[in-house]
């Protein structure tokens, strides 16, 4: 008698959102496991991780701000995959939002003008738009994998970041510290809840879930990327265009993580420094399958993933733990899901060995 | 003697292309391998940051850099035969679970690394030739290599030995092409295939611990810094070819130290756009490479990335 995996006559839909709330549990369960190893105890760690942060409108509010980039992030990366369209550097596309915006913010704020912080979103979300139209006409043009490039241009974004704040747009006044000035109150977001850093950037990003939705499901578009991505053969016999799937998905994708970025300069960091987000774009991945590539599930998982955020600080701050654990369960949450994911497909049979005659 | 600081320069040159292009060939090669026998594992990245930390630690603890790489090349091996685990054994979607080693291996590793940062350790000895005074200046540059950087120049060949003149090797490019086929002839595809993975992870460990031991011998979050990446960009370079992928690395070695020469060639450019160079070098190679789509479909292996299923 021996387990075997076999395919399921259909794929299970209640695997498909269970597989996400197992996934959690086992990196809980993980989690648990490594606090153990460091020497702590595990309850009162992953109380402190998870429920913690949840007890006090401060934490509430801060898990907003931490859900906002993870969101848009996520939404592009999952469009993207929907179509097939690997889009891994949204990590980059987050930092050139973020330079755009603050190049904005930099040059024209602290004269009360009105249209700087609109100005300081739209070239945000240009600037990771631009960013991700890089790798769009390199895979449609010249075939270059998406993954791989869009990834390299994070490396590269990454750096150039480094080299404004450390050269060109370096505070003069700020004893040469890698950073630029702290921006003017006409180039920051209204703050939402008084006393609190949630801003008016978590409104967008709540709103960026109801119109991808709408996107993805209700529209010709959307039917053509689904189509792309899940039978590439019929869309070509329909006339769908793979190339315009590339591009519409990288450059949607990237001005999504590019408005992430320039909220994140014009919200809770308000300069521009080395380091803009503690790979949020990365997270993102995670955040997307976890949500199932749909946009209201992205919208619970960016909360779960902003809870591990946020919690870890927490550990960091009254157990002393360091915030590389958040990274390992990350990890783990990613492998536990996609091992789950398995299961919508397959299911495991018991056989019983036959007996040769 | 005149030209002989020239000539002195240019080995000196040779030495630091050679030891910055040895975690680019042990890595590559290793993926190398995983790619002919039909799996794609983006992980290469994590599993080097894995090895870089472990290896170090091992070091570091022990005092002994040879058992540092035995371990490095051990921890890689792990994070491979679980990558394994979910997708050929379970089947899981490659690309997707070879994102996750990555982001597991970034976070694994900067925590098991964590207390580690800062730590002083003794770097690999270099191998011991018994006539280095009597050879020449230029001669002694390389006898001072490391015996990694020796094993990394033997890879190529090593590795296209295998795959080219060997019974093995050739098993392992046909279960590459078509699964289905290796398997009617009674090879067993998921053991080539876990074997072949689990190759290519000790590879990307032991390519993790030369940068940790001997290139920059510290432990720092994330060093690795894009290597694992960049040596996944050369195998599709390479065409899946052992000889284009050692040409590959070894380019892309002297661009990472050309970075560091450019003050030397009167440069005043700062170090952050430096630091560019070999991730923009790695896009501008990929496309000149991926545009002649015809050529890449010919020789990707056929099964490259598809998950065998003869068990469902």
């Amino acid at each position: 008698m021996r387990l075997r995996l076999e395919a399921r006559p259909a794929p299970s839909r209640a695997m498909l959102w269970l597989s996400p709330l197992l996934a959690a549990l086992l990196a809980a369960v993980g989690g648990g496991v490594v606090f153990a190893l460091l020497g702590h105890d595990p309850l009162v760690a992953l109380g402190t991780l998870f429920l913690a942060p949840l007890s006090t409108l401060d934490g509430l509010t801060e898990l907003g701000l931490k859900a906002t980039p993870l969101l848009l992030c996520a939404i592009g990366i999952a469009v993207g995959v929907r179509a097939n369209v690997w889009n891994i550097g949204a990590e980059g596309q987050l930092t050139m939002g973020a330079i755009a915006g603050g190049g904005i913010a930099l040059a024209f704020g602290g004269e009360g003008r009105w249209w700087v912080l609109p100005l300081m979103l739209l070239a945000g979300a240009a600037g990771g738009a631009a960013w991700a139209a890089m790798p769009a006409l390199l895979k449609t043009r010249f075939n270059a994998h998406e993954i791989l490039t869009t990834l390299m241009l994070s490396y590269v974004a990454i750096q150039l970041l480094g080299w404004l704040v450390h050269g060109p747009w370096i505070d003069p006044e700020g004893f040469n510290f890698p950073q630029t000035r702290m921006f003017d109150d006409d180039a920051l977001l209204p703050v939402l809840v008084e006393g609190s850093r949630l801003n008016a950037g978590f409104l967008l990003a709540l709103l960026a879930v109801p119109l991808a939705w709408l996107l993805l499901s209700r529209t010709v578009t959307g039917f053509r990327l689904r189509t792309v991505g899940q039978a590439p053969e019929a869309a070509r016999y329909a006339g769908f265009s793979a190339t315009g799937a590339v591009w519409f998905s990288l450059v949607l994708s990237g001005a999504l993580a590019g408005l992430a970025g320039v909220l994140e300069a014009a919200g809770p960091v308000g300069q521009l420094q080395p380091v803009m987000s503690p790979g949020y774009g990365f997270a993102a991945i995670i955040v997307a399958f976890m949500g199932r590539l749909h946009p209201f599930g992205i919208l619970g998982a960016s909360f779960l993933m902003a809870l591990l955020y946020l919690g870890g600080e927490q550990l960091q701050v009254s157990l002393q733990l360091p915030i590389a654990v958040i990274g390992t369960i990350q990890g783990m949450l990613l492998f536990f899901l996609l091992g789950a994911d398995v299961f919508i497909d397959q299911r495991l049979v018991v056989v019983r060995d036959a007996r040769h005659a | 003697m005149p030209g002989m600081p020239d000539a002195f320069a240019l080995v000196a040159l040779l030495v630091a292309t050679l030891r910055a292009a040895t975690p680019l060939l042990l890595a590559g090669f290793g993926e190398l391998v995983a790619e002919r026998a039909g799996v794609l594992n983006l992980g290469v990245e994590g599993m080097m940051l894995v090895g870089a930390a472990a290896g170090f630690i091992a070091t570091a603890s022990t005092g002994n850099p040879l058992l540092g790489l035995a371990v490095a090349a051990l921890a890689g091996a792990l994070m491979a035969l679980l990558f394994g685990v979910l997708t050929l054994t379970l089947r899981a979607n490659q690309v997707a679970c070879g994102l996750a080693l990555t982001i597991f291996g970034v976070g694994l590793s900067a925590l098991i690394g964590l207390p580690w940062q800062g730590t002083p350790i003794t770097g690999l000895a270099t191998v011991i030739w018994p006539n280095l005074d009597a050879a020449g200046p230029l001669a002694q540059q390389f006898m001072l290599l490391d015996p990694v950087v020796w094993l990394a120049l033997a890879t190529p060949a090593l590795v296209g030995a295998f795959l080219y003149r060997t019974r093995r090797g050739l098993v392992v490019r046909a279960v590459g092409e078509s699964h289905d086929v290796a398997h009617a002839l009674g090879y067993s595809v998921l053991r080539v295939r876990y074997a072949a993975v689990v190759f290519g992870g000790a590879m990307a460990g032991l390519a993790g611990a030369y940068l940790s031991l001997v290139y920059t011998p510290m432990w720092t979050e994330n060093m690795v810094a894009g290597r694992g990446w960049i040596a996944l960009a050369l195998v599709v370079f390479s065409a899946w070819k052992p000889a284009w992928l050692a040409l590959g690395a070894v380019l892309f070695g002297l661009v990472t130290i050309a970075q560091f020469h450019a003050g030397a060639f009167g440069l005043d450019v700062s170090p952050h756009l430096l630091s560019m160079l070999p991730y923009l070098a790695t896009v501008v190679v990929l496309v000149l490479i991926s545009r002649d789509a015809t050529r890449l479909k010919l020789n990707a292996p056929a099964a490259l990335g598809k998950p065998f299923g003869a068990a469902g």
